[in-house]
């Protein structure tokens, strides 16, 4: 299942950002994920208002020294990664 | 502290032994704690303080039903306080409308509830209690709240040809993860094991239901399967190794590195009454004892296997093989794994014969001999 680029990722019920010895973590029910640079970047605005492009946007300018596809390709693949684990809700449309 | 000490990621807090139900593959031990010993709320208080400290994110609240403790409100919000994300593992029956908005309100990241059956009857007879309509009642309350869910069927012999209903209670439920967890075979499931072993066919059965149900709830219900061991090639990998990651503090205050780790002789257990958290977790003589590889024998001892697995689960090694130290004998590779074979072999060929003595619609009235768990000595 491929995500939508309109669609507004937001955390899924259960899910919220944590921070231990100063790592910052996305904690989920029974797991945890540490979160560096660019997945922390990324969470940081699954926030119901970003649309998935936005957030690719934003990252494009962050990491201006990367290669703009590979970014968006990062991002995509992180997010269906997020999804699978059930951590995101993915609000549909434009605001 | 040991170079091979990881961070304790994990806290297990079974604050009681004291339960509505008697579920007859209950993991508690066959001797429960009495509600005299239980700890205070304001040692909990302390013992999340020290998990978050050294390093622990998530405290799971187990029991026994963890709502018979009428402090549950302040043990969630102090946790949570604490740091940690609290979950709340429970039958969901010692609860109405009032308290667990006042959980919500105290913090609760994730309410886990657990379920016998899919079918009334099927559950009250496993549970020996009536529990399941509430339980659906339960689900109903929660729809309220923006908190996360997770349906636990506990599945076995019994209960796994309702698979197709239990799925139908998740897709109303809206849960975000749902686990099919096959009884494992320590306490009271060890005692009634002989009736709760899944047949090969039903296994096959459930292991193809829900490879389908994984595509038909992407995106909406995570589901996470746990094999019945027994069956498997390889072991699991038991609380993510031992004193790796998680620890276990019982009623009255001993600190496990497993909730089955009495039933190996010797083990000393330390008290979070008497010692901190990071000094148990380091130091305490339970935790060392299997952590590393030192204590393996072969064929772990030299397996590519071993730092996957790390040679499955002690206390099974200790109830099948009688030797802590042994390759988990459900290991295909152990040298004990005809003991389990044979007893797979016993399930396989009786349950062919009473199938065929018994058609599926007239399987509820054979009236079975459980062993039910009771409940603690009030003293």
């Amino acid at each position: 299942m491929s995500v939508d680029l309109n669609s507004r990722p937001r955390l899924a019920a259960g899910c919220r950002m944590g921070e231990n010895n100063n790592q910052q973590v996305l904690l989920m029910p029974e797991r945890a994920l540490r979160l560096n640079g660019p997945s922390l970047e990324i969470v940081s605005r699954c926030d119901g208002k970003h649309s998935v492009s936005q957030i690719i946007g934003e990252l494009q300018l962050l990491y201006s020294k990367a290669e703009p596809h590979k970014v968006e390709q990062d991002i995509l693949g992180y997010l269906a990664l997020l999804q699978k684990e059930r951590a995101l809700d993915f609000e549909s449309g434009t605001v | 502290m040991a170079s091979s000490t990881q961070n304790l990621l994990a806290l297990v807090a079974e604050l009681t032994h004291r339960c509505p139900l008697h579920c007859v593959y209950c993991s508690n031990p066959l001797e429960l704690q009495s509600r005299a010993h239980e700890l205070p709320t304001e040692v909990w208080a302390r013992v999340f303080k020290e998990a978050a400290e050294a390093g622990a994110l998530q405290a799971d609240f187990t029991g026994g039903e963890p709502l018979a403790r009428p402090d549950i409100v302040d043990l969630v919000r102090s946790a949570r306080t604490a740091g940690l994300y609290v979950s709340l593992i429970t039958s969901g029956l010692p609860l109405d409308e009032a308290k667990l908005e006042a959980l919500v309100q105290a913090g609760l990241d994730h309410f886990q509830l657990s379920f016998q059956g899919a079918r009334e009857e099927t559950a009250n007879d496993i549970s020996g209690t009536r529990s399941h309509q509430h339980k659906l009642r339960v689900l109903q309350w929660l729809k309220r709240y923006r908190i996360g869910l997770t349906l636990n069927f506990v599945i076995h012999r019994r209960n796994i040809d309702e698979l197709e209903e239990m799925l139908a209670i998740v897709e109303d439920s809206g849960a975000g993860c749902v686990e099919f967890a096959s009884v494992q075979y320590y306490g009271w499931a060890f005692a009634n094991r002989e009736k709760l072993l899944p047949t090969r066919q039903q296994l096959d059965y459930c292991v193809e239901r829900l490879k389908r149900a994984e595509e038909e709830l992407h995106g909406k219900t995570r589901i996470f399967f746990v094999v019945p061991d027994y069956y498997a090639k390889y072991p699991k990998p038991c609380v993510g190794g031992w004193g790796r990651k998680l620890m276990l503090i019982t009623p009255n205050g001993d600190a496990l590195p497993c909730h089955a780790a009495p039933v190996i002789p010797g083990l000393k257990f330390e008290n979070v009454k008497n010692r901190s958290l990071r000094e148990i977790w380091e130091h305490s003589e339970a935790f060392q004892k299997f952590r590393g590889e030192d204590w393996m024998q072969e064929p772990c001892k030299s397996c590519d296997r071993r730092a996957q697995d790390f040679g499955g689960c002690r206390c099974q090694a200790m109830l099948l093989a009688g030797d802590a130290t042994a390759t988990d004998p459900v290991c295909s590779l152990a040298p004990q794994r005809p003991k389990v074979d044979a007893i797979l072999a016993q399930i396989n060929d009786s349950s062919s014969a009473e199938t065929a003595l018994v058609t599926a619609a007239a399987a509820s009235a054979v009236k079975i001999e459980w062993l039910y768990r009771p409940n603690p000595s009030s003293f």
